[in-house]
């Protein structure tokens, strides 16, 4: 199973979700699919998406949220699921592609490589209730669907290849997509 | 040396005079009393942090949700949440009001908080991130109103550092 692949499925069902990506492969794999305004891109500071994430599902009970994670960002800040457990937040979904690599800065292992650690693992032991672990598109998608229907946190971790794509290049500087997602968000609110 | 009851209300009533209305943390003993109060009063939202790097998303998530916020942490925290207040705040001009609890300096008994207490204004400055110290309990609340009124305008960083003169009988 490819990220790409679960990114093209999932992509129908972001249209009404604020999404927050974490950087590279991740981040241009869904610009590519097409940008919306509700999407950021979290082009830096590994680990933080699922904290965004947290904050905007805290501070928007109204919207729900998408993470799209991978498993290098989120042992950069394996807290966060500690922090999710906790609060709760019923509107997010935070789903970490586990490709077993650091694929964006050379492709070196990581600690998920061959399965020593396991994500899912962790994130039920830091209380999260609903935690799935795909390895198909099918098993991917069906957890995507239950997942946006719950109305509780949830997590997936997505076992994906080791690939990206073979170019890179967003039409959009950092600070604009931050100023762009927060006036749509502000958009959203009065409505 | 106990922490101050009165300027720690102070400090909480100047939080909620600034009009925040949630505040991401991570307990820290000068913190301690504003914390309390923030967690008894149903006006404000204190989300408690496992380490201050994830205080930085959140707060990121509440100004994109257009929700005024505040970060409390200890300087050491400060210090350990510096890639996100660079590559997350700084890199995509998003605002952060922070209150950092200033341990290790004048005055400080403690030998493990002194480095730290040492190196903050110092890294403060190397960041370009503007910054006051409160040490006036007459003036905190106002300062607390202006931290968050630049860091709004500037879409920057901005710290007021919590001396012990303050926080401390």
């Amino acid at each position: 199973m490819e990220r790409a692949q679960c990114l093209e499925l999932l992509y129908p069902e972001l249209q009404d979700k604020l999404v927050v990506t974490i950087m590279g492969a991740c981040a241009q794999e869904l610009y590519d699919l097409g940008h919306r305004e509700s999407f950021f891109y979290l082009q830096h500071a590994m680990g933080l998406a699922s904290s965004i994430g947290l904050g905007l599902a805290l501070h928007l009970p109204e919207e729900r949220v998408v993470v799209l994670d991978g498993d290098g960002s989120v042992l950069m800040n394996l807290g966060t699921l500690t922090t999710l457990a906790r609060y709760r937040p019923r509107n997010l979904l935070h789903i970490i592609f586990d490709n077993e690599s650091l694929l964006s800065t050379g492709g070196f292992d990581s600690q998920t490589t061959s399965g020593i650690t396991d994500l899912a693992a962790i994130a039920r032991g830091a209380g999260i209730q609903h935690v799935v672990t795909a390895g198909t598109l099918m098993e991917f998608g069906e957890a995507a669907l239950e997942a946006l229907e719950r109305d509780d946190l949830s997590v997936i971790v997505a076992k994906v290849d080791a690939v990206g794509p073979d170019l890179y290049g967003m039409d959009l500087q950092l600070p604009e997509n931050a100023f762009r997602f927060r006036r749509h968000i502000l958009d959203r609110k009065q409505a | 040396m106990t922490v101050s009851y009165e300027n720690s209300k102070i400090i909480f009533d100047g939080i909620k005079a600034a009009g925040i209305r949630t505040v991401s943390a991570l307990p820290e003993t000068w913190l301690g009393l504003v914390l309390q109060r923030a967690e008894d009063d149903p006006e404000l939202e204190l989300i408690q942090v496992a380490k201050e790097e994830e205080a930085i998303g959140i707060a990121a998530g509440a100004y994109f949700a257009g929700e005024p916020h505040l970060l409390l942490m200890q300087n050491h925290g400060f210090l350990a949440a510096i890639n996100g207040i660079v590559s997350l705040a700084q890199l995509y001009s998003i605002p952060l009001c922070m209150l950092i609890a200033l341990r290790g300096h004048w005055g400080e008994p403690y030998a493990w908080h002194t480095r730290g207490g040492i190196v903050t204004e110092g890294v403060l400055r190397a960041l370009a991130i503007p910054f006051e110290y409160a040490r006036d309990p007459a003036k905190v609340a106002a300062q607390i109103r202006d931290a968050y009124t630049f860091s709004e305008s500037s879409l920057s960083p901005v710290a007021l550092l919590l001396t012990r003169d303050l926080m401390e009988d």
